[in-house]
Parts: C-alpha cells; structure tokens; sequence
C-alpha cells in the first residue's frame, strides 16, 4: 500500500479506537444480553432465548412504537416547517451577518438540555407564564392543562432540536447557486414556483438530514417524555429507562434497544443513500 | 422595418450605485433590431451592473429602460420578454436537458404538445437532441453552454442577454463557438446583447459595441470604427494593440517628440499623445523617419511583431511585419520607422 493511501487510515485510527472501546463494544455486550434470559433476581442467566424479541412485537410494546414514531414523526414534520423559513432567512441575509444569526439559532445549545426543559415546565403548568398571560388577556375558565400532555412533549423536542434542522437546511441552501433562482426567475417563474420547483427539490437533502437527525433523537428520546409527558405518554426510550433501571429486566431493554437502533440504523443509511444521490446529480453546478 | 430610427432596446440615462460605488453613471445605449452589440469593458465597469438591470435583477436609481417603446424597468424579470444566458450557464441540476429547455415554456403555460415541438425543434437547431435526457453534470463545458443558450432561446425573447458566455470555455472552444453563437444568432433573428472583458471577442462577433469604463460610457459603435478611430487614450488602448508616443503639438499643427516630427492636419496647440497601431507603421529606409532598434521579435505565424526601442517612448514600438516579407530582422538590428500621420490619432492632453 502507498504512504497516501495508508495515511487517512492512520489518522482515523484514534477516532476509530475511541468509538471502538467506549461506544461498539459496550453497546454490543448489552445488546447481547437480548439473547439471554432474564435471572431470577434480576442480572442475566446465561440461557440462549428468542423470547425477548417476541415480547418487543407484542402488541403492548409495538403500540409504544408506534406512538412514538409517530411523536418523532409530528416533532419531525413542524421542527422541518419552523426551521425552514428561517433557514432561508439567514441564507438570503448579508453574508457578513450569517454567522451571527446562526450564533443566535444555536445559542439554546449552550445551555443545559434538562435546564431548558425544565423552563418549559415553568412555561406550561397550571400556574405558568403560558397561562398568567391568557388570563391576563381576559381568560376567566379552569387553567388550561398544557402540561403532561403529548403536546407538551412535541414542544419540548420541536424546542431542543430546532436549531439541528435550521443548520442542516441552510448548509444545502448556502452552497446553492443563487444564478439558478435568478434562472428560474428570468425563464418566467414568480418567487413562488421558483421555490417550489428549484429551491425546494435542489435543498431537500438537507431537509432530509435535518428531519432524519430530529426523528432519530426523538424516537428514543426519554427525558423530554419522562419531564413533559409526566410519565404517561410513554415513548420507546421510557420503556427502555424503564427495563434498566426500574423492571430490572436488562435482556427485554436490550432487545428493545436494538430494535430501536436498527430502526434509525435504517433510517440513517436511506437518508445517506438519498443525499448521495442527490449529490450525484451535480450540485457542482454553483463552480 | 426602419432599425436606425426605432431602437428595439433603449437604455435612457441609467444610473446605479450601491451604497457609496456608483456602478453605472448615466449611461445611454440604443440596441437596434437583429443586432450582436456587445458591452465591453474591464471587469468592474459595471457592465454585468448593466446587464442585469437589463434582465431585472437589478433596479436602476435613475433612467428608464425601454423595450419596443415600453418602459421595463418596473417589471420584475419574470415579466420581462427578454432572457439572460448566465455566466454560471445556472442550469438546474435536477433537470434533464430537456426539462430544463421546457421550464420557461411551462412558465409561460403553453400546451403540452406545443412545449414539445417547441423543446424538440430548438434540442435540434442546437445540435443537442441526443443529450435531451442527460442531466447537466453529464455534460461537456461547451454542451453546458449550448444548453444554457438552447433554454434562452426556446423562450424567443425580444432580447437575449448573455452574461461572458464564452468565459468558461478553453481557447479552442471559445473560438468556435464566437462563430456559432453569430451563427445562432442570424438563424434565430434575435437580438443579441453580450458582456465580455474580451475585446478579440466583441470584435469577432459584435455587430455595435460599447466601451464601458467605471460605469461610464466612453464609445458606441461599429467594431471597425471603434478600432480605427477610438475616442480616447483608454479606448485607444483597450482595444487591439496600440503604441503610444508622448510629445506636444507646436504652432502650425507640427507633432514633436524625441527624434520625431510629423505635421498633423487640425492638431491644436499643447502637450499631445500619438497612438498609432503596429500595422499602420513602415519600415523606412535609414536615416529617415523614427531611428530605433530591436529589442525584441515576436512570430506569430502570418506575421512577426518587432518590438523597437526609439528615443520617442520609454516603451518599446511595436511593428507589425509580414513574414513573407523578404527582409530578415534580428535582435539589435537598427532600421528606421516611417509614420504616416493619416493612420494615425492624435490625443490632446499630458499623459496620464
């Protein structure tokens, strides 16, 4: 082998080593565990068993699924609609002033995740902001209950993972050649059919790892779920917390585990193929 | 049609600046019908400026812009009937050849089978028909530019613009396709606005020109005119080869510089800059006319360019001389040059 080829070999190899010793290697030893049985005091007896995974497809458990891929499906479909338009706006503002707006998109970032969804429980309860301000505004019924419910939880994830989306979406849009909606415009279409039929199909892989990425998170999101759901909108991730740390049922929660991971596994891998294709389709047209 | 009295595009006093840099500063052009002009210029002239308020990307500060008497310029571009062939050829990546052709056509929301013939007749007039269904990054750099021309055209715009269509293209190329895009040109009966930095190629294919310099206008006019009778020193300079030789012009219209004196028809008085072109100069017999020597030979293929030191300029003269030419020139060879002051323009002033 040449000294060019082995050497971005070399220079991955720490990376590679870190992901190795501390992310595969612990997650394949629990994902093990899906193949054992439970022991009779918890901890694992080492008996071979597929019993595990046809529990996760118990209707029980595939309805959890279910409702949380659709949770992570409505956080996707309005983190995608908000982050868009300002995506563009920061896309369309002076070059000079970009790098600022996009400081201010992931300044939630820098704090605490569990501090920023703790405000919204500060923002949500009975006796909360949301809630002084409608009565302030001349509301006289019963609090509204905004709290504790499904609603609350796509907030929380919408809030958390806003600023992926917005980054995601104005990486596509940064590098598109602002001559192709000049084209577009000179061939006789308005701002409109210029955004939907050049705009929109030439960004829709950033669109597509934006929405991958929040989808992904949310799907096996715990905290969000556990703080603004208030337990009772139990997602996959819960029932993964759950058979940890409280069923003490680790086989179950590893066999859970791996059907959630090859679930965004899939996910991730569509999302890469599709990118690659798009790519593949000369967006080097802007050189 | 009567195209000298009724312009098909008349750019009136169009002023822009952005912020503090004025990028055009009253300019006033009248393109004729079935006209290749050509906006010419150093980059930063504000040609592009120019163009691109033509298309309607740009809103002029002051003028107004006239297509066949209507007045355009509060039009966005996709209300003008005009087209612009983009630099970046900004063909849309995601579509074929042919959808990319039937785009305006769609815009314009023509018949489906009438978008067809219409793709399908201009895919063949541009030799593009068996690419119709590769997407623009399996194209060629010259098939880009054929297809960024063939989307234009489809749309049969009063006026094509094209933005340095040729400045992606390697020399070759760039040749060929000055004659096809003349070419195209006739065939279509379009008129043709371009913007170049490359003077060769607004003399090759430009029917008028203008000279643009800092978002002035200096010169408008035939390729030949402009060549054998600039307007100025910038003019004199920018376009072909010129040699300039600074002096004054003396009582009785006679132009002085070192070793030099020639008698001009209508000079006035004051310090003076001679500027004739290396063709335009002989060789003398010695003794007579401009002493000098060579410095330097230049062959290029029909004709050889000495490069000859004289007292008259600091800058070496150039003289263009036929190769066939019996003489044998070699560096460090003394001749004597004879200026014929008909082929020559004189310009007032010191030098700048």
């Amino acid at each position: 082998m040449s000294f060019n080829a082995t050497r971005p070999n070399l220079l991955a190899a720490p990376g590679v080593a870190w992901l190795m010793a501390f992310m595969v290697v612990p997650c394949l030893l629990v994902l093990s565990y899906a193949f054992f049985q439970r022991g009779v005091w918890g901890g694992i007896d080492y008996t071979f068993t597929l019993e595990n995974f046809a529990r996760v497809a118990d209707p029980l458990y595939a309805r959890i699924f279910l409702n949380s891929a659709r949770i992570a499906l409505t956080t996707t479909v309005i983190a995608i609609l908000i982050a868009y338009p300002a995506a563009y706006a920061i896309s369309r503002a002076p070059r000079l002033r970009q790098p600022i707006l996009l400081f201010f998109a992931v300044l939630p970032f820098w704090s605490n995740y569990l501090i920023r969804t703790y405000a919204w429980i500060v923002l949500l309860n009975r006796e909360g902001l949301v809630n002084n301000l409608i009565r302030s505004l001349g509301y006289t019924g019963e609090p509204l209950s905004l709290l504790y419910t499904e609603g609350a939880v796509i907030t929380g994830l919408v809030y958390n993972y806003l600023p992926f989306v917005i980054l995601a979406i104005y990486s596509t849009l940064s590098r598109l050649n602002p001559e192709l909606m000049e084209a577009s415009r000179d061939l006789g279409a308005g701002p409109v059919r210029t955004f939907w039929r050049v705009t929109l199909p030439l960004t829709l892989p950033g669109v597509a790892a934006g929405g991958v990425f929040v989808f992904v998170l949310s799907i096996g999101n715990f905290v969000t779920p556990a703080l603004l759901g208030g337990g009772r909108f139990q997602m996959v991730g819960n029932l993964v917390y759950d058979q940890f740390l409280t069923a003490n049922d680790w086989p179950f929660g590893a066999a859970l585990g791996m059907a959630l991971i090859a679930t965004m596994i899939v996910l991730l891998f569509a999302q890469a193929r599709a990118t690659a294709h798009a790519s593949g389709e000369g967006r080097g047209e802007a050189a | 049609m009567n195209a000298e009295t009724s312009p098909i595009l008349r750019i009136e006093s169009v002023a822009k600046s952005f912020g503090p840099v004025t990028a055009v500063d009253g300019v006033s052009i009248d393109v004729r019908e079935n006209e290749f002009f050509a906006l010419l210029g150093p980059s930063g002239c504000g040609k592009t400026t120019l163009l691109r308020m033509l298309a309607g990307f740009e809103t002029p500060n002051a003028g107004r812009i006239l297509l066949d008497g209507r007045d355009i310029s509060p039009l966005p571009p996709e209300k003008r009937p005009l087209n612009l062939m983009f630099q970046s050829y900004a063909l849309f990546p995601h579509m074929s050849v042919r959808q990319n052709l039937a785009y305006g056509l769609e815009m314009e929301r023509l018949e489906k089978a009438e978008i067809r013939r219409r793709v399908d007749e201009t895919l063949s007039t541009t030799d593009l028909t068996q690419f119709a269904d590769r997407k623009p990054d399996q194209l060629s750099g010259g098939q880009k530019q054929r297809v960024a021309l063939a989307r234009a055209l489809v749309k049969r715009p009063k006026v094509l613009l094209l933005d340095e269509p040729l400045g992606a293209l390697d020399k070759k190329l760039r040749e060929k396709m000055q004659l096809e895009l003349k070419r195209m040109q006739h065939e279509a009966g379009i008129t043709f606005v371009i913007v170049t930095h490359d003077q060769e190629e607004a003399l090759v294919m430009a029917d008028r020109m203008a000279i643009l310099k800092d978002g002035r206008l200096l010169q408008v006019g035939t390729p030949e005119a402009i060549y054998e009778r600039p307007a100025d020193r910038f003019v004199a300079n920018f376009i072909g080869v010129m040699n300039f030789i600074d002096g004054r012009v003396g009582e009785g219209g006679l132009f002085e510089a070192e070793g030099l004196r020639l008698a001009l028809a209508d000079a006035g008085p004051g310090p003076a800059t001679l500027a004739i072109r290396p063709e335009n100069v002989a060789l003398g017999a010695l003794g007579e006319g401009l002493a000098g020597t060579i410095a330097d030979i230049a062959y290029h293929g029909l004709d050889r360019v000495l490069h000859v030191k004289t007292a008259a300029s600091p800058v070496p003269l150039q003289i263009r001389v036929p190769v066939s030419g019996t003489a044998t020139h070699q560096v460090g060879d003394a001749l004597s040059l004879r200026i014929d002051p008909a082929r020559c323009r004189l310009f007032a002033g010191a030098a700048a």
